[in-house]
């Protein structure tokens, strides 16, 4: 038997650094380690002893693509700590903010991060050659997103306006309105985005994932839920430690997230539209028909056209919120701090960003855990590698390579959220 | 035609926001593609052409002993080379290690210490290898990138001011929040950002880092005189810009 090792220094168009390495034994694919060797940067140490109200800001610096997403949770948890409740518009402006993220973030991982995978470039610049349309309204929409970001954050990256209890400041009736006419055109492109994304050629792979993610009783999930799985898991989010555990393994500078008694679960879009199809409006689920979707998707390739599909769904979403709008009286509801501890869970981009503090009496952060959605998709990507390899052990190093690394870039991963660089290897003996 | 320059973007210990920010030139992106080659770009592309490069943009800092070793041949392939953000010109929020032991920083994350291999500081570019520009800020500002990548196009300076948050205040009409009793960090914070929070009615961060000359002590006596104390003002000074110099003197002078 020989024994050979292929390697990409640099696996591309992923949010980090990492690496692969697949063994292969007499044409059985026998380990496939993501390997994360992002350097770790200590959130949760620092985080000890800074005060409640920087919370948003710092969490915000874990991640450049999904800020939002930890300062949803963040302040979510400092609430649910101090016993607040934010309601009414200024939990519609969480909203909407974070709608406006879930665009940037799946535009650019659909259009200029993913697509090339399908359609046989480097990238999108080299695609924009043939596809200029199909890049300039993926750059049109991500623009449309990072819209209501700038206007609601004051920002694109790390937005500074939102704070525990609500906002700094809230914009009035008027100032929302101009977003309205950009999205919907956003809302058109995204459809657009669907149509497109649906024509591409998917390989055959079905997987029986255990799906988690949040569920609420009215909306789609994105500011929050509960807890649940296709495998009876229905919790609240404070007793997400009872379930899931972080693993610390030799080959990832990202703690691997696994269920207790399962293992490997999977959080982001597949995840939420199968959990959460029945609470799309009907237009998504005609939407999703036309792409070729049916209520669950097992095909992991497939998870840019549910992307796309999450992407005209916050369009619409952005613009129904819109409408509803009046400015609150006041911009944020007022927080007394106190000792305890707090929870906060949100649908980042990716999947599930889950966040507990313990908090001193006066707000100061005692001790922070922090999950991000990467780190719990690290074994599911792992088993997806073994899946997608398996059948094809003999092939020739080139096509094992390029299909891992576009297994891997389906999961969008962001890796500088858990720990960046990913490098292929594969040994056969 | 002549040969386009070859562009060439590289990440050390970041959240990714800074490179984003080319990605974020949503107008501009294809323009700046057709003025450059983007040669060596991983986050965007999985096309690589090797070196040399004329143009390299740097995000993050370093926190590893082969991150210390990648930057030297960073710098041997690049001819003009540009931090771009506050991991790269200042360390970043993972600085704050540098206040600490960051085996106790290991240990509080991480279950098995020793699979981690890290230096004990986070540090700017600058403390590695000579630079060539500087571009501040947590995150940077895309409209100032494009200005650096043009004029390095164009072979001039890069027309980026060096004011503090104050004067862009001024400029976009914001009624003061200090004198509204809101603490600030303005007047010491390099310009850049466009005065984004005394906008949003709250008082700036400093995420665009220190101006030059600073008056610190100056500004935290204002501070005091607003209601802030010592842990207020360390917290605030140690941030994303903690280990610029300015910032971690003033923030020393204010430990118990």
């Amino acid at each position: 038997m020989t024994t050979k090792t292929i390697k990409v220094d640099y696996l591309a168009r992923v949010e980090g650094e990492g690496a692969l390495d697949l063994h292969i034994e007499g044409g059985q694919v026998t380990t496939a380690n993501l390997r994360i060797f992002e350097p770790p940067r200590f959130y949760e140490a620092f985080l000890q002893g800074r005060s409640h109200g920087e919370l948003p800001d710092i969490v915000a610096r874990i991640c450049g693509i999904c800020p939002v997403a930890y300062q949803m949770s963040s302040v979510q948890a400092v609430e649910n700590a101090f016993g607040v409740r934010v309601d009414g518009q200024l939990r519609a402006l969480r909203r909407l903010l974070y709608c406006g993220e879930w665009i940037e973030s799946h535009a650019l991982h659909v259009v200029m991060l993913h697509a090339p995978d399908f359609l046989g470039y480097p990238d999108a610049i080299r695609m924009a050659e043939k596809h200029g349309d199909a890049v300039r309204k993926g750059l049109a929409l991500k623009k449309a997103g990072n819209a209501i970001l700038r206007l609601l954050g004051g920002r694109e990256i790390h937005p500074v306006n939102v704070r525990p209890g609500g906002f700094y400041k809230v914009p009035s009736k008027a100032e929302l309105a101009p977003l309205a006419e950009e999205l919907k055109q956003a809302r058109d492109l995204a459809e657009d985005l669907v149509h497109w994304v649906a024509t591409f050629d998917f390989p055959d792979l079905e997987r029986d994932y255990e799906f988690v993610a949040m569920r609420h009783p009215d909306e789609y999930p994105i500011t929050e839920g509960r807890l649940v799985s296709n495998r009876n898991i229905d919790i609240d989010i404070a007793e997400y430690e009872n379930e899931f555990e972080e693993r610390h393994v030799a080959h990832s500078t990202a703690l691997h997230s696994l269920l207790k008694r399962r293992g490997a679960y999977l959080v982001g879009p597949l995840a939420r539209y199968a959990l959460n199809y029945d609470r799309l409006p009907a237009s998504m689920q005609s939407l999703a028909a036309e792409a070729g979707l049916g209520p669950v998707c097992n095909n992991p390739f497939r998870s840019i056209v549910v992307r796309a599909l999450e992407t005209a769904y916050a369009c619409e979403e952005a613009l129904r919120l819109i409408a509803a709008y009046e400015m609150p009286d006041a911009p944020c509801v007022p927080l007394e701090p106190r000792e305890g501890e707090g929870f906060g869970c949100t649908e980042a981009p990716r999947g599930i960003c889950w966040h507990r503090y313990e908090f001193e009496a006066d707000g100061t952060i005692r001790t922070a855990r922090i999950v991000p959605p990467t780190s719990q998709n690290q074994p599911s990507i792992e088993e997806d590698l073994a899946a997608v390899a398996a059948p094809i052990a003999d092939a020739p190093d080139d096509v094992i390579r390029h299909l891992c690394e576009q297994a891997i870039r389906n999961y969008d991963p962001c890796i500088s959220c858990s720990a960046h660089f990913l490098k292929l290897s594969v040994h056969r003996s | 035609m002549a040969r386009r320059p070859k562009l060439a973007v590289w990440k050390f210990a970041s959240c990714d926001g800074c490179q984003l920010s080319l990605l974020d030139c949503e107008d501009e992106l294809l323009a700046v593609a057709g003025a450059v080659e983007i040669a060596n770009f991983p986050e965007a592309s999985s096309a690589v052409v090797e070196g040399p490069y004329d143009l390299s943009l740097v995000e993050g800092s370093i926190t590893t002993p082969h991150d210390a070793q990648r930057i030297q041949a960073v710098r041997a392939q690049s001819k003009f080379l540009v931090t771009i953000g506050a991991c790269a010109t200042a360390g970043g929020i993972q600085a704050l290690r540098n206040f600490a032991d960051v085996k106790d920083f290991i240990a509080a994350v991480y279950a098995s210490p020793q699979f981690i291999d890290t230096l004990a500081t986070s540090t700017a570019i600058s403390a590695h290898i000579p630079v060539d520009y500087e571009l501040h800020g947590c995150p940077i500002n895309k409209a100032q990138l494009v200005e650096v990548i043009s004029a390095f196009l164009a072979g001039r300076k890069p027309a980026v001011a060096a004011h503090s948050v104050c004067i862009e205040c001024k400029q976009r009409g914001n009624v003061c929040v200090m004198v509204q009793g809101t603490p600030c960090l303005g007047p010491v914070t390099h310009a850049g950002c466009g005065a984004i929070c005394p906008a949003y009615r709250r008082g700036c961060y400093g995420c665009y880092g220190p101006m030059e000359t600073p008056n610190m002590p100056a500004l935290t006596r204002e501070w005091c005189e607003l209601g802030a104390d010592g842990r207020d003002i360390q917290r605030v000074l140690r941030s994303f810009n903690a280990w610029a110099e300015p910032f971690r003197q003033e923030s020393e002078a204010h430990d118990d």
